[in-house]
């Protein structure tokens, strides 16, 4: 028994050196699958961020069409480099509602002033509560919402020119 | 041509590896010829001085910046200053792993040269040992990482360097962890050595303890200096990330720690045989698992400058053929070591097996930690692990160890009385207490693990301090001090990071020039925004007056620096440290309306936490002292170490 307790060590090792050798095998994947994705949004209700637009609930998200939810903040710097391009999704047509994360109004609507306003509804997370529910642990993030509120998709960091596309395509899919 | 010198003697470097191991293991078969064994003393050597060699030949290619050498060209620019060419050579992954291999040819030689304590077979044996690593590391440079690889056509200039890494703390960090993991190497083969000729004991540990000492020193100083560099020159405020590369680097120096008490109980006592080598091991694992995780690449990190799967793979090659080997030898051989010494369940061993125990659940939660997301990825997650999970899980368990590092000088070897160690105890305790009950009147706000931990630290400060009670301060040992102030500076680097935690002010603001924003007991008036120019890089200069009530005010200037060469922006905080902390500035973007984002910090009493590492350090450097100290004088072990 002794014996065989002094090769425990060794056969530790050799778990331990195959997951190394399959984490350096294994190719890189650049996607994030969410944990989220395929769920029904958490119900919250946020107040309004700035007295211009209106607070968000989970109704909102159940409204029968696909809805793009961004999550932002107008002290992140990445957030404000992709405003230009959720201004050109709601050129497009797509219904973007909003959740500030620990933001002032004063902020935000400074925030809306210099870089556009591309959000039919802002809701406050003054406590990031509503934001760690959804799964989400950064600004920016943006999830795709299909018409009963089940996530479809879910984007980590700013959205580039070259995600357009696959956010699209998510959000046709989702109707 | 000078290259090609270089490659040269890298190559004759390796041959003599090969002769230093071929020659140990005929030696220690065929004990009828004692000439083979004398051999290998000169060999370790001439390969000590051949790597040197070496390593000089790249320095120099990189002082006079040869462009036709395409490690200078990639990393170097001949604009930069001097002192960042010279440490430009090691600040990549050729030059680092030449170096690496540099270290241990230099201590490979050092053993040859000087060690007398343990026997002829068991020198050589580890002599041997330290041959076939370095053997493994010659192929990975001149098979996979050649340094003095050629460009042709040589370009007109070099790449730079990153700028993230253009500071003096890069001079010295790298060299510093290395000859840290080195230390490491070299505690590695006199365990492979003492366990291939049945020579586990107080001689054996005495000669590796002055090696584990030193690595260990190294080691405390690369992460003291490796979290100040991140806490200033990232700008992030923080001084310890749980980033990969920080893990890779605590992981030796949690193992190195345990590694050093067990020593200490089997050149002392005789006891903790089997659990030494088996430590001994583990502390060399983890620093090539720390180099393997830096150089694969298989963790992101802001450390890994050299991703390469190629040579990930190489490493770790080289690391299942010596930790395998080691172990395989360990479960073989370990059986007839015999059963050293015993003591009893309330002695000084027993508070040192408590504190390997306690480290060596910390060293888990951490590499449990750090690789989980490997684990993950392999079934198809990605997450990444922060501080949510280290700080109570790891924090919780540094705190029993704080506790248990207090009590244990303060108990006899073999055997104490409870009773008495509770009455030798008592003041620690009741100070521990006092803090305790005042913290929580004072600032019941604050989180548990930073009341928790100031409270420990003022136990462990009054412990630390309580093996000097009664004694003659001028009377007592050198490497008694050492332990003294060791401990002593785990409780100050606690102190520091407690009270950092619980009570730092963070605020993040918009302010025009001639506007002031409060933070902690400073306002911090923005006085101008202008441009500047050093020798490589344009920046924006922040001028600031931080003033505290009406006592005098001061100036900081924080800049965002744009590195020309290649394009590259930073930031450089500015620190004000004062004599209960520091003011941490850091300039932002502007904004539309004109004003400027600033992100400024009070953290009282922060800089504890980098003097505590000193003091760890420092204690560390005066045991090693009083250790050959006592040795020259040939006054042996002493028992009331």
């Amino acid at each position: 028994m002794r014996k065989l307790l002094l090769w425990v060590p060794l056969m530790v090792f050799a778990l331990f050196a195959g997951v190394l050798l399959r984490g350096l095998i294994a190719p890189e994947s650049g996607t994030i699958s969410s944990k989220m994705v395929g769920k029904a949004v958490p119900d919250f209700t946020l107040p309004a961020a700035i007295a211009s637009h209106p607070g968000l609930s989970s109704a909102d998200l159940k409204s029968g069409k696909p809805v793009l939810l961004n999550i932002f903040a107008s002290w992140c710097l990445p957030c404000a480099t992709e405003a230009p391009i959720l201004l050109e999704l709601e050129k497009q047509g797509v219904e973007i509602h909003a959740i500030a994360i620990r933001d002032k109004p004063e902020d935000v609507v400074a925030f809306l002033r210099q870089h556009g306003d591309p959000y039919a509804r802002i809701g406050s997370d003054v406590s990031s509560q509503v934001q760690i529910s959804l799964g989400s642990s950064g600004v920016p993030e943006s999830f795709v919402i299909d018409g009963k509120g089940i996530v479809r998709m879910q984007h980590l960091g700013d959205i580039r020119a070259e995600d357009v596309p696959k956010i699209l395509a998510a959000l046709k899919a989702a109707e | 041509m000078i290259a090609e010198i270089g490659l040269g003697l890298l190559w004759l470097a390796a041959g003599l590896a090969v002769l230093q191991s071929v020659l140990g293991g005929l030696a220690l078969k065929l004990t009828h010829r004692p000439d083979l064994g004398g051999a290998i003393k000169p060999v370790a050597i001439a390969q000590g001085v051949l790597a040197t060699c070496a390593f000089v030949v790249l320095v120099y290619l990189f002082m006079i910046s040869d462009m036709s050498v395409k490690l200078v060209a990639d990393n170097s620019h001949s604009e930069k200053p001097w002192l960042y060419k010279f440490s430009g050579s090691w600040g990549n992954h050729e030059g680092s792993m030449l170096l690496w291999v540099t270290i241990l040819a230099l201590s490979g030689g050092g053993i040859a040269l000087l060690e007398r304590r343990v026997r002829r077979d068991t020198l050589i044996a580890t002599l041997m040992a330290q041959g076939l690593i370095a053997l493994g590391f010659y192929a990975f440079l001149l098979f996979s990482s050649n340094p003095f690889a050629r460009l042709n056509p040589a370009p007109s200039d070099g790449n730079g360097l990153n700028p993230l890494l253009q500071d003096p703390g890069l001079a010295l960090h790298p060299p510093t962890l290395y000859l840290g993991y080195v230390g490491m190497s070299v505690a590695f083969s006199f365990a492979v050595g003492a366990l291939l000729t049945k020579d586990v004991g107080p001689a054996f540990a005495r000669a590796m303890r002055p090696w584990v000492l030193g690595a260990w020193v190294f080691l405390t100083l690369g992460i003291t200096a490796g979290s100040y560099w991140a806490y200033y020159e990232l700008g992030w405020g923080g001084w310890w990330f749980w980033d990969p590369v920080e893990n890779a680097s605590l992981m030796p120096w949690l193992a190195a720690t345990a590694l050093l008490h067990s020593v200490t109980v089997l050149a002392t006592r005789d006891a903790l045989r089997a659990w030494t080598i088996m430590l001994a091991v583990v502390a060399f694992s983890m620093s090539m698992i720390g180099t393997f995780l830096v150089r694969s690449g298989i963790l992101t990190s802001v450390h890994a400058f050299a991703v390469d799967p190629q040579r990930g793979t190489f490493i770790l090659a080289l690391l299942l053929i010596y930790i395998g080997a080691a172990l395989t030898l360990f479960a073989l051989r370990v059986g007839t070591v015999r059963e050293g010494a015993t003591f009893e369940p309330v002695s000084r061993e027993a508070a040192l097996v408590l504190n390997n125990l306690f480290l060596t659940v910390i060293l888990g939660v951490v590499l449990i930690g750090t690789l989980y997301p490997i684990v993950a990825q392999a079934m198809g997650q990605q997450i990444s692990i922060g501080p949510p999970y280290f700080n109570p899980a790891a924090g919780s368990v540094a705190l029993l160890l704080v506790v248990a590092m207090a009590a244990g000088p303060l108990m006899r070897w073999r055997r104490d009385g409870a009773g008495a160690l509770m009455r030798r105890m008592a003041l620690p305790l009741a100070l521990g207490a006092v803090v305790m009950g005042l913290v929580r009147l004072m600032a019941p706000e604050i989180s548990i693990l930073s009341w928790l931990g100031l409270s420990a630290a003022a136990l462990a400060a009054a412990g630390s301090l309580a093996p000097l009670w009664g004694r003659n301060l001028r009377r007592t040992p050198l490497f008694t001090w050492g332990m003294v102030v060791s401990h002593l500076g785990v409780a100050v680097a606690l102190a520091g990071m407690a009270t950092d935690t619980a009570f730092m002010k963070e605020r993040l603001v918009a302010v025009s020039e001639g506007e002031a924003a409060d933070v902690g007991p400073y306002s911090v008036r923005l006085v101008m925004v202008a441009p500047v120019i050093g020798p490589n890089w344009t920046a924006l200069e922040a001028t600031m007056e931080a003033q505290r009530g009406t006592s005098r005010p001061f100036t900081l200037k924080p800049q965002a620096r744009n590195y020309s060469n290649p394009p590259t922006d930073t930031s450089e905080a500015a620190i004000s440290t004062r004599w209960d902390g520091q003011l941490y500035a850091v300039l932002g973007k502007q904004n539309a309306d004109g004003s400027w984002q600033l992100r400024l910090w009070w953290k009282p009493w922060v800089t504890l936490i980098w003097l505590g590492g000193g003091l760890i350090a420092l204690g560390g450097v005066l045991s090693l002292l009083g250790r050959l100290w006592r040795e020259r004088r040939g006054l042996g072990e002493a028992t009331h170490a």
